[in-house]
């Protein structure tokens, strides 16, 4: 995947990704999707491109466990999310939607670089600033689940959990 | 090797000894979807083609985020999972029975359990010994599902707490000052395990309290060891048969300990955006607040309320602040009702709300003006928590907040309870 890096710092909670006052939007994701991030940068829902990624530092998606958090970032377009680390259930939410979640170093990694990602590789290329970074791969069991697309297209293929 | 609490419990459901690290697939004993995920739990279950849950006395639905709801779409919403329920057999809570967290712990958890909600302070159930664990929607429709889910069994940190907390700290302050010390991430993937006297000699609500903002440092479970305390509560709440004794072994093997001297603890606050950014109330003292909210699965419980009434008895809400309380369950609100606490509240000054979740996350009221300041008792102060991006939230406990609601500041629960 390739895309233009949306950078944000740390503690971006859930509550920052999908604020709890668009409660009532939840069954209704694309108005919802509408104000992805708005509290961290507002900008982003009216802006963001297929295929960009988001990139953050530490604890990104810390607090509730409203799935709706990755699915969001997901329908705005966004291909991945790039942090130097996760929330325990916004990673798992993240994998579940299909969405992947890598886990780097984001310091050198600037708004507006353009980057690629090999999931198989775990590698990250900045080709703006043109460095490369390796990732911790994401945990085998969740692979299986991601490379399905997400948990709901892995149950309809497996019909139990074979992890 | 010895097990910790979360190795043994997840031994015992898997039927074979498991340690830090493996990847399990277990049975789960209680699996939960709210008003807020459930609509999207149910859609996940339809996809997925899983018409019905696996077990129907295990699946349990609770209207609490919206209560009552304030328009058609989230009535329409509870109307779908209320009649989902209906049809499948499946446990439902109306609006009004109380927070999820509280309605688990009153009549559901127990020691060795395994319960999951759509909910990320379903860690909560850590106080009764059982294996808590919030999880977003598409994992609690594939758990109602197969009735089961895959988990990682999580390496853990022991909290020793020894001594006796002065008068005016309680387990909120003990708890905040433990997330303090760990941040906000310093737990994250791990179990967290309270020990020590002083966990020992508290009431189970204020265990509740503990478990319940373990995940606010990233915990994915928060355990205390069951004793008499827990055999006494579960006999109280007519489920004394499903006591059993679970504690950790004396060789398990911990990530890290940290000790803290209860003695020593103060009453804290957490300070806008994040749980981790405490400062003592002697520091915050006289920080002006415009808002103050008693409520929560976190300290909405009686004993809190009742906290509260004890410092607002015969006092008034300072004219510049607003004091909203929340009871979280109906069972609380009854007793609150029956003991005078609420009649107490009420000749303070206080509004009183329906069982529920809404002014905790921001979506239903009290929601503050631009550049105001609410200090609440709940568990996250998060920009834009309380509904408003540009007021910021302050945590404390109860009688921090009771106190702070007379003077209109932050204020010292220490000055009004040295007798």
């Amino acid at each position: 995947m390739k895309g233009k890096v949306w950078k944000f710092g740390d503690s971006i909670s859930t509550d920052h990704i999908s604020p709890g006052r668009y409660f009532h939007l939840r069954t209704n994701l694309p108005e919802l999707t509408k104000h992805t991030l708005e509290d961290a940068r507002e900008e982003y829902a009216a802006n963001v491109k297929l295929g960009d990624i988001v990139v953050a530092g530490r604890n990104f998606g810390m607090g509730s466990s409203r799935e709706h958090a990755a699915i969001m970032i997901k329908m705005s377009g966004a291909s991945a999310v790039v942090a130097k680390s996760f929330a325990r259930i916004f990673y798992r939410n993240a994998i579940n939607v299909g969405l992947p979640a890598i886990i780097c170093n984001t310091d050198k990694i600037a708004d507006e670089d353009q980057l690629s990602i090999d999931l198989e590789l775990g590698k990250l290329i900045d080709e703006t600033k043109g460095f490369e970074l390796n990732f911790t791969p994401i945990p085998k069991a969740m692979m299986k689940i991601l490379s399905e697309g997400g948990l709901v297209p892995y149950i309809k293929k497996y019909g139990d959990l074979k992890l | 090797m010895g097990k910790t609490l979360s190795e043994k419990i997840l031994s015992q459901k898997a039927g074979r000894n498991v340690s830090a690290g493996e990847i399990i697939v277990v049975d789960v004993d209680y699996m939960f979807a709210h008003d807020a995920s459930g609509p999207l739990t149910l859609e996940q279950l339809k996809t997925m083609g899983m018409q019905k849950p696996a077990y129907p006395d295990k699946t349990i639905i609770i209207i609490d985020h919206a209560v009552p709801s304030p328009n058609k779409t989230i009535s329409n919403n509870q109307y779908q999972l209320r009649k989902w329920a209906k049809e499948t057999g499946s446990r439902f809570f109306e609006a009004g029975e109380g927070i999820c967290h509280q309605v688990l712990a009153e009549d559901y958890a127990s020691p060795g359990q395994i319960i999951l909600g759509t909910d990320s302070h379903t860690v909560t159930a850590g106080a009764l010994t059982a294996f808590g664990t919030g999880m977003g929607a598409t994992d609690i429709a594939v758990a109602i599902g197969l009735g089961k889910t895959w988990l990682r069994v999580p390496e853990t940190i022991r909290i020793k707490l020894e001594g006796n907390l002065p008068n005016g700290v309680y387990s909120k302050d003990a708890i905040l000052t433990f997330i303090g010390k760990l941040s906000m991430e310093g737990a994250t993937y791990k179990a967290l395990e309270f020990t020590g006297s002083t966990i020992s000699d508290m009431r189970m609500d204020e265990r509740l309290t503990l478990s319940n903002m373990v995940v606010e440092a990233g915990a994915k479970v928060g355990l205390i060891s069951s004793d008499e305390t827990t055999k006494k509560y579960l006999e109280s709440r007519g489920r004394g048969e499903l006591f059993q004794k679970i504690t950790p072994d004396k060789n398990a093997e911990y990530t890290e300990t940290l000790e803290f001297d209860a003695s020593k603890i103060e009453p804290i606050i957490a300070f806008p955006d994040t749980v981790d950014n405490i400062k003592t109330v002697s520091d915050a003292a006289g920080t002006e607040i415009h808002e103050v909210f008693i409520g929560s699965c976190t300290n909405g419980r009686i004993q809190d309320l009742r906290i509260a009434a004890k410092i607002l008895k015969g006092k008034k809400v300072h004219q510049n602040t607003k004091l909203i309380v929340t009871p979280a369950s109906r069972e609380t609100l009854l007793l609150a009702v029956q003991d005078g606490t609420l009649q107490t509240l009420i000749k303070s000054g206080a509004t009183i709300t329906p069982p529920g979740c809404g002014v905790c996350f921001g979506a239903l009221g009290g929601v503050p003006a631009d550049g105001e300041r609410t200090l609440t008792t709940t568990n996250r102060n998060f920009k834009g928590r309380t509904g408003n991006p540009l007021a910021g939230t302050y945590l404390a406990s109860p009688a921090t907040a009771a106190v702070t609601a007379i003077h209109g500041e932050i204020s010292d629960p220490r000055e009004v309870l040295q007798i």
